[in-house]
């Protein structure tokens, strides 16, 4: 049944090209990248228990590794996949000191790790275009429809990966060894191996839609794929769409991301609006629309 | 009986100052229960945790099977064959019990993301022998607090270790739920394996262990038979004390028949564990009750009530009026003072700051005449009021929780278990300042102890408290005839 609605629901969202405005399939489109940043992110928060706060130093990386590449020369497809390893090897670089923290200290240096990247990219800017941002010479495509479809395509099927290894046997050991770290290594579990591995996942993903994010841009720059504030508007809309459920996580983004567009009329008071929605969610549904939804099932 | 499968040796464990485990050694056979037994905070809960790799050993060794394992992490450990039934633990709440079994059968691989068709088989066979069979497909928020312990025996079994640690296992179990799991443990034996119970008193374990080793302040105090033990004397000497004098005096209730503090029917539940049960209790002004009972009888848990920290059932009355529904802090305004069991000292600040902090309330010079009150009370608080509070010795500490908690001039003082942890000449220096606080003031203390030897001298009245009961009340002269055989 849940097999059948979510085919239906795939199918309607990918005839959007054939009838709806490009300046909506434009919004979705950066929505399905934001979906695949926050869903990485859930494998983080909800399953192995840590609160990353840097999302966007992987997203940073990838991004920028991918568009200093093509810069060069380099080729699209061979970019992208540079920046997601790019993203891979930064995210283990500052997995594997942090990871030996407790606490909030873990988060607290992959905030200092957003900074630093946000520092280096301003002082450099010579080769990384500082604050004014880095024009991409090249597309993934001019057609809106196809630019569309290659970011939904890319949102399914990090989705189903990442659904799929949160639910294998792997992920219920991540999910272990996030709830109770002590009893996880009792039962025989290398829970720093795990929880390493996790975020090396996470760090993948994100580094590989922060590169297609910016050849749908056109440009990569501080404001839009490595500010704090792009990180903290992930990590409301995996919260807000549902801990623990990677599905919720993509929801949440397209919730939030057309929900701003929508209320964009109100000009400044947009993203306050936006805020306060996701404040109240999270104030009576902590556990996300999706999660309170869930629940409601299990209690039934 | 086979060769020795746990063998420890020396082992020592440092927290800063504090030795919580001392050069402590034993050995555990294939087939053999042994039964780890100490009061709260003699080390043996450490003790057992160092053996798991949870917390790291200063000195010593242990061997599994002839093998040191003890430099070893903890995930290496439970591989090689060491499983820990944990007393509480937090389950996969979306996860079935089944899948909860599951997870301990799975390797420690990163790349297995389907369980072996056996794995499902195998959990469904632990899950039956542990009495779970009919709630398998139910999540763990749904289940009996005894269904719960259950699933953490069946992890253990699910990892087949050689050797298994299990903490407090009868803790919050009806007598049917002990017999049940009684014979679990029974069944680890009869497979050959070692077994490590650890608990607080001798009794709860006697009927199921092959030897006992008693521990006290970190160290070994006696070992032997169940029955033997019992009759040990240093360990009657730490549950029981040695010759116990009593000085209560006669309290006269108040002539408006309201006593002080009553509580009726007071009831109270963690989750699905009951803490305390319909607990009546009375408390005269003027009088110093002590209440005593051993670690987990519900000491701490009624106290917390009183001061309005948790929700509970039943009525708990100050001079007459009902004070559910009241803030903790507008209790504690009220003249109850609750001078907490983890102390809850400010750590970074001075003695004398945490001492101010305390009389926040009062004017300048009344807090000035108090603090100097309790300099004389504490003479070694004086020598120590600019030393920060956190490198003080754990006596020192526990006088400083009880100053400030005087600071706050209370009608009623609870002091909650203030000898826990502290060494016998420590025991005594706070003993006689508790004295001299009975003799100088009319102060009403309300005392929690599971040391029999500190509480009785200074009660006028004692309630024992076991099992979330109230099992005895009296004058302490008749203690040990009448309640002190129960108590080892």
């Amino acid at each position: 049944m849940r097999i059948v609605l979510a085919v239906i629901a795939l199918l309607v969202l990918a005839s959007f090209p054939l009838w709806l405005s490009a300046y909506i399939l434009a919004v979705l489109t950066v929505a399905y990248y934001f979906g695949v940043f926050a869903m990485g992110w859930d494998l983080l928060f909800g399953f192995a228990g840590e609160v990353n706060f840097g999302p966007t130093f992987l997203i940073g990386l990838g991004a920028y590794a991918a568009g200093l590449l093509d810069n060069h020369g380099v080729p699209v497809w061979l970019s992208v996949i540079a920046g997601a390893i790019a993203a891979l090897i930064g995210g283990f670089a500052l997995a594997l000191p942090a990871l030996r923290l407790r606490g909030p200290y873990f988060g607290l240096i992959t905030l200092v790790a957003v900074l630093m990247l946000q520092q280096v990219i301003v002082i450099f800017a010579g080769v990384t275009g500082g604050e004014i941002g880095l024009t991409i010479n090249d597309v993934l495509s001019i057609d809106p429809g196809r630019n569309y479809w290659i970011a939904l395509a890319f949102l399914v099927v990090s989705g189903v990966l990442l659904y799929g290894l949160s639910r294998s046997a792997a992920g219920l050991i991540l999910q272990a060894a996030g709830q109770d770290a002590i009893e996880a290594q009792a039962l025989g579990f290398n829970v720093a191996k795990h929880k390493l591995a996790a975020f090396a996942v996470s760090a993948l993903f994100s580094g590989l839609s922060g590169a297609m994010l910016v050849f749908y841009l056109g440009t990569a720059s501080v404001d839009t794929v490595v500010d704090i504030s792009v990180g903290v508007q992930i990590i409301i809309a995996a919260v807000l769409g549902g801990r623990r459920t990677i599905v919720g996580a993509a929801i949440g983004s397209v919730f939030l991301i057309v929900a701003g567009e929508i209320l964009r009329p109100l000009g400044q008071l947009n993203t306050f609006v936006v805020s306060a929605i996701a404040l109240v969610v999270i104030l009576f549904f902590p556990d996300g629309l999706v999660g309170y939804l869930l629940r409601r099932g299990e209690r039934a | 009986m086979s060769a020795n499968l746990l063998e420890v040796e020396g082992l020592t464990k440092r927290f800063g100052g504090l030795v919580a485990v001392e050069n402590l050694g034993f050995s555990i056979a294939g087939g053999e229960i042994l039964g780890l037994i100490g009061p709260n905070g003699s080390g043996k809960s450490t003790a057992m945790k160092l053996i798991m790799g949870i917390e790291r050993a200063n000195a010593g060794s242990v061997r599994l099977a002839g093998r040191e394992i003890v430099a070893w992490p903890t995930h290496r450990i439970a591989r090689a064959g060491i499983g820990l039934v944990f007393q509480h633990s937090r389950p996969l709440h979306r996860q079935t019990v089944l899948e909860n079994i599951k997870l301990a059968l799975l390797p420690d691989s990163l790349f297995q993301l389907a369980a072996e068709k056996s794995v499902d088989a195998k959990a469904r066979a632990i899950g039956e022998r542990v009495g779970l069979g009919a709630v398998l497909d139910r999540r763990p928020a749904t289940l009996p607090f005894a269904d719960l312990r259950r699933m953490e025996l069946a992890k253990a079994i699910a990892r087949d270790p050689q050797v298994v640690l299990v903490d407090e296992p009868f803790a919050g179990l009806t007598m049917a739920e002990v017999e049940n799991f009684s014979a679990l443990i029974r069944s680890f034996r009869e497979e050959g394996k070692a077994v490590l119970l650890v608990d607080h008193n001798v009794k709860g374990v006697a009927a199921l262990v092959d030897r006992v080793l008693a521990m006290y302040l970190g160290k070994r105090i006696a070992e032997g038979k169940a029955d033997a033990v019992m009759r040990d004397e240093t360990v009657r000497r730490v549950y029981l004390g040695g010759k116990i004098e009593t000085h209560a005096r006669a309290i006269a209730p108040e002539k408006s028949g309201i006593p002080l503090l009553r509580t009726e029917d007071l009831s109270v539940f963690y989750g699905k564990a009951q803490a305390l049960a319909q607990v009546a209790l009375d408390v005269h002004e003027g009088e110093f009750v002590s209440v005593v009972g051993l670690n987990g009888a519900g000491k701490t848990t009624l106290f917390n009530a009183i001061s309005g920290l948790i929700p509970y059932a039943g009525s708990v009355r100050w001079q007459g009026s009902p004070l559910a529904g009241q803030s903790p802090a507008a209790i504690a305004r009220g003249g109850i003072v609750q001078c907490p069991e983890t102390r809850e000292l400010f750590g970074d600040m001075s003695v004398v700051e945490n001492l101010e902090l305390g009389g926040q309330h009062q004017p300048a010079p009344a807090r000035m005449a108090r603090l100097e009150w309790l300099y004389e009370l504490f003479p070694i608080l004086k020598s120590r009021r600019a030393q920060l509070a956190r490198t003080l010795s754990g006596g020192e500490q526990q006088m400083l929780a009880i100053a400030r908690a005087l600071m706050m001039n209370p009608r009623l003082l609870i002091l909650d278990e203030p000898t826990l942890g502290l060494a016998p000449v420590i025991l005594e220096q706070l003993s006689k300042a508790l004295a001299r606080l009975r003799e100088t003031t009319a102060i009403t203390v309300l005392l929690g102890e599971q040391n029999v030897t500190f509480a009785l001298p200074h009660a006028d009245r004692v309630y024992v408290l076991e099992h979330a009961r109230i099992i005895w009340q009296g004058p302490p002269d008749r203690f040990a005839v009448e309640a002190g055989a129960g108590y080892l």
